[in-house]
């Protein structure tokens, strides 16, 4: 599997030692999480270590409550860990406060959650746009953007829509383009197929299997077998540990 | 991102066109309630300035003293007094005095005759003001002949009448014809020798609502040959040396009487002052009322602050949203504060119509003239409620975390 972009050198991440150099998108070190206090602790990461290299397809599975979801919002910036480092794309993250981790979750994370979490009474175009327009990008660049990403996804002629006029498979495909827009380097989905039926799930996923094979990286969550076959490696966990990781397959 | 928090701001508020419209009540009331009466205030003034003008603002009104305290010799009751002739002609001449009262351009006695009621043919009038003065009055108290002529000094004992144009227009439609026709007042024939021109209405009393006789005609036909005078008038030679032809009336009139200022038995009135004094009084009242109705300004500034908090935790959901795609805590302070301005300042608009339409009206005799500091004041005042009110529910807001945000149902 050839990497999309040459990483540059990074001054944040210094790669463990019998680890390529190159900079990985996502670099957990021993990453906690818990949840309580006392006899009331709830360990929902417990000491997790993973890499996801540039390019990689990676489905996270495993049973419900098994920190899936705490997981996916440390990688995605929403949450802090208890204990344990974070690198995004080579960046510490720990040591970033509030504006920034909003910066690196506007640049270089694009989010599709299982709820499609589209702006309600705003047009599919002013939802795919919207990230740009935390990011400056003037109105009419940021217009023609995100027509190119609702084209990406095959929703052009629905760019005037609003989300309350399109089926969920639509949604979802618009929260993609939302989320392709920046141009992320890490493409973040819990459980992007749950709320959908087999057809629009179908069509999600030849999505994120054409969009893997233009380079881009993609953290799946799901806890369908046949939804994580379609990924290159799958990690399994289970109560807040990773038991099995198939590293790249394909 | 203004523009589409703007343009958001719109969509929502028409999304909940009710809730919008009650949260802006209290601000649309508040603000229509100040810009009106503020408007009734600022006619009120102006239609006493007015008055003033018509007065003149160098007339002096020497009068008795209105309650008890007239010269006493002695310690008899000095209440009986008051009827007493302590005003007399004499006292009006000794006024035109270029040595003692060089600031006093000319005077004129008036003696007030009770209830007249002019008849012609089958009209008649009940005339408020009824008059017996000298030519002299009619340069002091600004009132010029609109037909015919004014009193001269010719016609003293004469039975000829000037008419106040609320009287002519009351016995005939076209003014002009009474000049030379004969009138009756009271019973006694009198001959129209002029018609005065409006005045125009103002407030309360009409002063066009007169009749003018000789001063010695007043006395033979109405009132008997009294010295006592209602009052005198006195034009001061401009209106920067009253207080100066006030001192020299009461300089004279204190040595006629053998009075000093602790026991006058007349009082001297400066008509544009008491004017001024009632100015005086319609402002204050003006603010006081203004602040009553600022209070409501305040309670729609509470309403704004309360449904934005509904707002706030209505769309925790979309902040995780827009947190998750990169939104800092400025972008969402700033879309709250604003909707929350968009929504006070619609209501201040709002506000601002409805205080120009009611405006628009005559409230109480007063035409309204609405201030256009108070338009521009409206507006930086709602800008002002929905910032000061929006903060805390923005701030709310923005505060939340991303996770919290996006979990919440
Ligand atoms: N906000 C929270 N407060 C307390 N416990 C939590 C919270 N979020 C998750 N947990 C707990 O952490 C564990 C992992 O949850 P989660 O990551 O949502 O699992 P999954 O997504 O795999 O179903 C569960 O035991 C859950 O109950
Ligand atoms: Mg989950």
């Amino acid at each position: 599997m050839a990497a999309a972009t040459p990483a540059p050198a990074s001054e944040a991440w210094t790669a463990p030692a019998g680890r390529p150099a190159r900079r990985p998108v996502i670099a957990l070190d021993r990453i906690s999480k818990r949840y309580g206090q006392g006899e009331a602790e709830v360990r929902a990461l417990d000491g997790v270590n993973l890499t996801i290299g540039r390019g990689e397809f990676v489905a996270i599975v495993g049973a419900s409550g098994s920190g899936k979801s705490t997981m996916m919002n440390i990688i995605g910036c929403l949450d802090a860990s208890t204990s344990g480092r974070y690198f995004m794309d080579g960046i510490e993250t720990g040591e970033l406060d509030e504006f920034q981790l909003a910066q690196i979750r506007n640049r270089k994370i694009g989010f599709v959650f299982q709820s499609f979490n589209l702006i309600p009474r705003t047009r599919a175009v002013e939802n795919v746009a919207m990230p740009l327009a935390y990011r400056k990008v003037p109105r009419r660049v940021r217009h023609a953007r995100a027509l190119e990403a609702l084209d990406a996804v095959g929703l052009s002629a629905r760019a005037g829509h609003l989300p309350s006029q399109l089926s969920g498979g639509q949604q979802q495909r618009v929260a993609i383009a939302r989320a392709l827009v920046t141009e992320p380097v890490l493409l973040l989905a819990d459980e992007p197929t749950g709320a959908l039926d087999t057809h629009s799930s179908e069509e999600i996923l030849d999505l994120f299997a054409s969009l893997h094979a233009r380079g881009r990286t993609i953290v799946m969550i799901t806890h369908e077998p046949e939804v994580a076959a379609r990924a290159q490696r799958v990690v399994r966990m289970q109560d807040g540990k990773i038991i099995a990781d198939t590293g790249v397959v394909r | 991102m203004i523009a589409e928090a703007v343009r958001f701001a719109l969509s929502g508020i028409s999304a909940n066109r009710m809730r919008s419209v009650l949260t802006t009540l209290g601000i649309v009331i508040g603000i229509s309630a100040v810009i009106t009466l503020l408007a009734v205030g600022a006619g009120t003034s102006n239609m006493i300035k007015d008055q003033i003008d018509k007065l003149g603002t160098n007339v002096l009104t020497v009068n008795r003293a209105q309650s008890t305290g007239g010269r006493t010799t002695g310690g008899s009751a000095t209440s009986t007094r008051t009827q007493s002739t302590n005003l007399t002609s004499s006292d009006q001449q000794s006024l035109d005095d270029p040595v003692l009262a060089p600031d006093i351009a000319t005077t004129a006695p008036v003696i007030q005759a009770q209830s007249v009621t002019a008849t012609l043919g089958s009209s008649t009038h009940s005339i408020a003001s009824t008059l017996g003065t000298t030519p002299s009055y009619f340069g002091i108290t600004n009132f010029a002949a609109a037909a015919g002529r004014i009193l001269n000094d010719s016609d003293a004992g004469q039975p000829v009448v000037v008419l106040g144009n609320s009287v002519a227009v009351d016995l005939a439609t076209n003014v002009a014809t009474l000049v030379g026709q004969t009138v009756s007042l009271n019973g006694q024939n009198f001959t129209v020798v002029g018609v005065l021109g409006p005045k125009g209405t103002s407030g309360l009393n009409d002063p066009d609502d007169v009749a003018m006789v000789p001063f010695a005609t007043a006395q033979d036909k109405f009132t008997g040959y009294s010295p006592s005078l209602s009052s005198i008038q006195v034009q001061a030679k401009s209106s920067d040396v009253m207080t100066q032809a006030q001192n020299e009336i009461q300089q004279i009139l204190d040595a006629r009487h053998r009075v000093t200022s602790a026991n006058r038995d007349y009082q001297v009135r400066n008509q544009a002052q008491i004017l001024s004094t009632a100015t005086t009084t319609t402002q204050t009242l003006t603010v006081l009322l203004s602040a009553v109705a600022g209070i409501s300004l305040l309670v729609g500034g509470i309403g704004v602050m309360n449904i934005m908090l509904v707002t706030v935790t209505e769309r925790t959901r979309e902040i995780g949203i827009r947190k998750a795609i990169g939104a800092t805590r400025g972008n969402i302070v700033m879309q709250f504060l604003i909707e929350s301005l968009i929504i006070s300042v619609l209501g201040g608009i709002v506000g601002i119509l409805i205080g120009f339409g009611a405006s628009s009206f005559t409230i109480a005799g007063v035409h309204p003239e609405v201030q256009w500091w108070t338009v521009w004041l409206s507006v930086v005042v709602s800008a002002g409620i929905g910032l000061v009110f929006g903060i805390y529910p923005a701030n709310k807001a923005a505060k939340l975390r991303p996770i919290d945000a996006l979990r919440y149902e």
